[in-house]
């Protein structure tokens, strides 16, 4: 392992306490709500927070150690830092910008500068090389921020919402961009978001943290087929059921049963794209039915309860059963919307519901 | 349309008077020192023996107050802005006390502290030989109790405003804290930095009540144009008015220049 973290801070009634291990060139995100301790984590990696307790090994170096009295300051620490604000110094243009870190380490003006200028061609960027931040658009200073960070070779990069401040259309380049430079290039990543499709997209592992501890950790596609709670679920967009398993059918409580096939009695839970859910609206006229299963597609009828419009689709939060949420194209045939209250039809087809057995993990 | 905007643009009568009233009590005294120089006896009247040694006096004086605020006040600024200590609002407290503080009473102070029999006053002079009452080291010490708020303030509000973080991608880059604060810190704030010293340099060029009570009014090497201005005042009216024309010139000019160019050059 390049960096095998023990973090423990505390710092004004809140308590960070959690273990992190990042191998060689393996990309680990964290993932977690504000406040979950994403930036303290960071912050103690990076060594701007020094620890309370616990212990930072990067590259067999010891980082951080506060029983032994051992705290490498920040500037000796080999650790890239790319904000999500990018942080370029305004003063400086693109090029000396990247030059900045050479030029600390001692390397000569010139060959600093030839050496910023061939990251930012690697980054595709080397056109900007004179122009200020602020004449920068978001995805190229994105682009300087990270030259700058990968120009003084860190052995452990450390990215902070490194999407956040970009628009959507700037996002799957930058991704890619980033999956480009950092997954192959060797080093150890953290990167801290609280956006599940950054996570799943550049990490080779999932860290779920909240409350300043580890919920689960996973590749993406484990932790997406077993969310170890309904919170871990809703950040990796699926919804997870829990209930009981009885003569092949999945009660999830309140008269509501899907078909599980072949499943064995017992208690379950089973995970169900939002994509997966088919929502249909239903007449005002028309009485709300009691939800009632078939063989194949079972369907029921429930309220909308919330509606959050997220580009072309929209995800609806149902009142039943609760906590279920389902992925629907933003507008309805005919032009119609979707709003808070309305009674609408759900379905699930069988095939979609992929059943977890909760005492195997 | 025509009709909304003509209303606007018409200020409320009961705002319109005091507010007229206010420009002319600010204005007028200015129009009346202007229309009392005596033009054509204005270059003597600045260059007489008494005038030249408090102009230069001033200038010197002022200067060192400059940097003496600088190389103190900086650092405590930086402190303030950027590190938790137990004790920090007793400490900021203390540096603003002199923007409120009557000078006079800033002077007996010194006086108190520094004075032949103040508490370090006394051991200076007993061990060293150092005095600073009637002396120019006192005038710049009195000039810098009252003039060095103004840049620990100015600086210390525009590290706030600074994204401290910078500061991190500087350190994570390699920079130790002293090529941090050189090359990311310092111009990040270098307009608020040199506003900061151009109010502290006026306020130190003006300064009065804390020199005159702590360093006396000694021509050459405590009189400085304040001083000056004040003593030409029982004597020879028409120098008094040429010192302040010169010190209302220089106050001016700070002004100009401290809207023209350094207030908020960039910002991230």
């Amino acid at each position: 392992m390049n960096l095998v973290a023990d973090v423990d801070v505390r710092l004004d009634g809140f308590h960070e306490d959690l273990h992190l291990e990042v191998g060689e060139g393996e990309v680990v995100a964290v993932l977690g709500p504000n406040g979950a301790g994403k930036t303290t984590l960071l912050r103690a990696l990076a060594g701007v927070r020094p620890l309370t307790a616990g212990r930072i090994v990067l590259g067999g170096r010891v980082l951080d150690d506060p029983e032994r009295g051992v705290l490498v300051p920040p500037d000796s620490r080999s650790c890239g830092l790319v904000f999500q604000e990018h942080l370029l110094f305004p003063h400086l243009d693109a090029l000396a910008n990247v030059a900045f870190g050479p030029r600390r380490q001692g390397v000569s003006r010139a060959d600093a500068a030839a050496v910023a200028r061939d990251w930012l061609g690697r980054l595709g960027v080397a056109d900007v090389a004179y122009k200020r931040p602020r004449q920068l658009s978001g995805g190229e200073s994105q682009r300087v921020a990270l030259a700058r960070a990968l120009a003084v070779g860190p052995r452990l990069l450390l990215l902070d919402e490194p999407m956040a401040a970009l628009d959507v259309s700037q996002r799957p380049v930058v991704r890619r961009m980033l999956r480009d430079h950092v997954g192959g290039s060797g080093i150890s990543c953290v990167l801290v978001t609280h956006d599940p499709l950054d996570a799943t997209a550049l990490a080779d592992t999932l860290v779920l943290i909240d409350g300043g501890r580890v919920v689960q950790r996973g590749t993406p596609a484990q932790v997406a087929r077993r969310p170890a709670s309904r919170w871990v679920a809703q950040m990796m967009g699926v919804n997870l059921l829990t209930g009981q398993v009885r003569d092949q059918r999945l009660d999830l409580g309140a008269a509501l049963t899907l078909p599980v096939p072949g499943a064995p009695d017992g208690e379950a839970r089973a995970v169900v794209a939002l994509r997966d859910v088919v929502v249909s609206p239903v007449e005002p006229a028309a009485r709300p039915v009691a939800p009632q299963g078939t063989p194949r597609a079972t369907r029921w009828s429930t309220r909308v309860l919330t509606v959050q419009p997220i580009g072309d689709r929209t995800v609806l939060g149902l009142e039943y059963p609760v906590g279920l949420q389902a992925d629907v194209p933003a507008e309805r045939a005919g032009g119609h919307r979707w709003v808070e209250g309305m009674t609408v039809r759900a379905s699930v087809d069988p095939g979609d519901i992929e059943l977890f057995d909760s005492s195997a993990d | 349309m025509g009709g909304s905007a003509r209303r606007r643009r018409r200020p409320p009568l009961p705002l319109l008077v005091p507010g007229v009233v206010a420009v002319g009590l600010l204005a007028l005294p200015v129009v009346g020192l202007l229309v009392r120089v005596s033009w054509w006896t204005l270059a003597s009247d600045l260059t007489s023996p008494v005038a030249l040694d408090a102009l230069r006096l001033s200038l010197v004086c002022s200067l060192w107050a400059t940097g003496l605020s600088l190389l103190l006040g900086l650092p405590l600024a930086w402190l303030l802005a950027r590190t938790e200590f137990r004790g920090k609002s007793v400490v900021r407290a203390i540096t603003v006390l002199p923007l409120v503080l009557p000078p006079v009473v800033g002077g007996v102070a010194l006086l108190l502290a520094f004075g032949r029999d103040g508490i370090l006053g006394r051991p200076l002079f007993d061990w060293f030989g150092i005095q600073f009452t009637f002396s120019t080291a006192g005038v710049v010490l009195a000039e810098t109790f009252v003039a060095m708020p103004f840049l620990i303030v100015t600086v210390e509000a525009a590290l706030q405003v600074m994204d401290a973080r910078f500061e991190e991608v500087s350190a994570s880059l390699g920079a130790g804290r002293w090529a941090t604060f050189r090359l990311v810190t310092a111009p990040m704030i270098w307009s608020s930095l040199v506003a900061g010293a151009a109010l502290t340099w006026a306020r130190a060029l003006g300064e009065f009540g804390a020199t005159i009570t702590f360093a006396g009014n000694i021509q050459g090497r405590t009189q400085t144009l304040p001083l000056a201005v004040y003593l030409a005042l029982e004597g020879d009216e028409r120098v008094a008015v040429a010192l302040s024309l010169l010190l209302l010139v220089v106050s001016l000019a700070v002004l100009v220049a401290l809207r023209g160019r350094w207030l908020g050059a960039w910002r991230t």
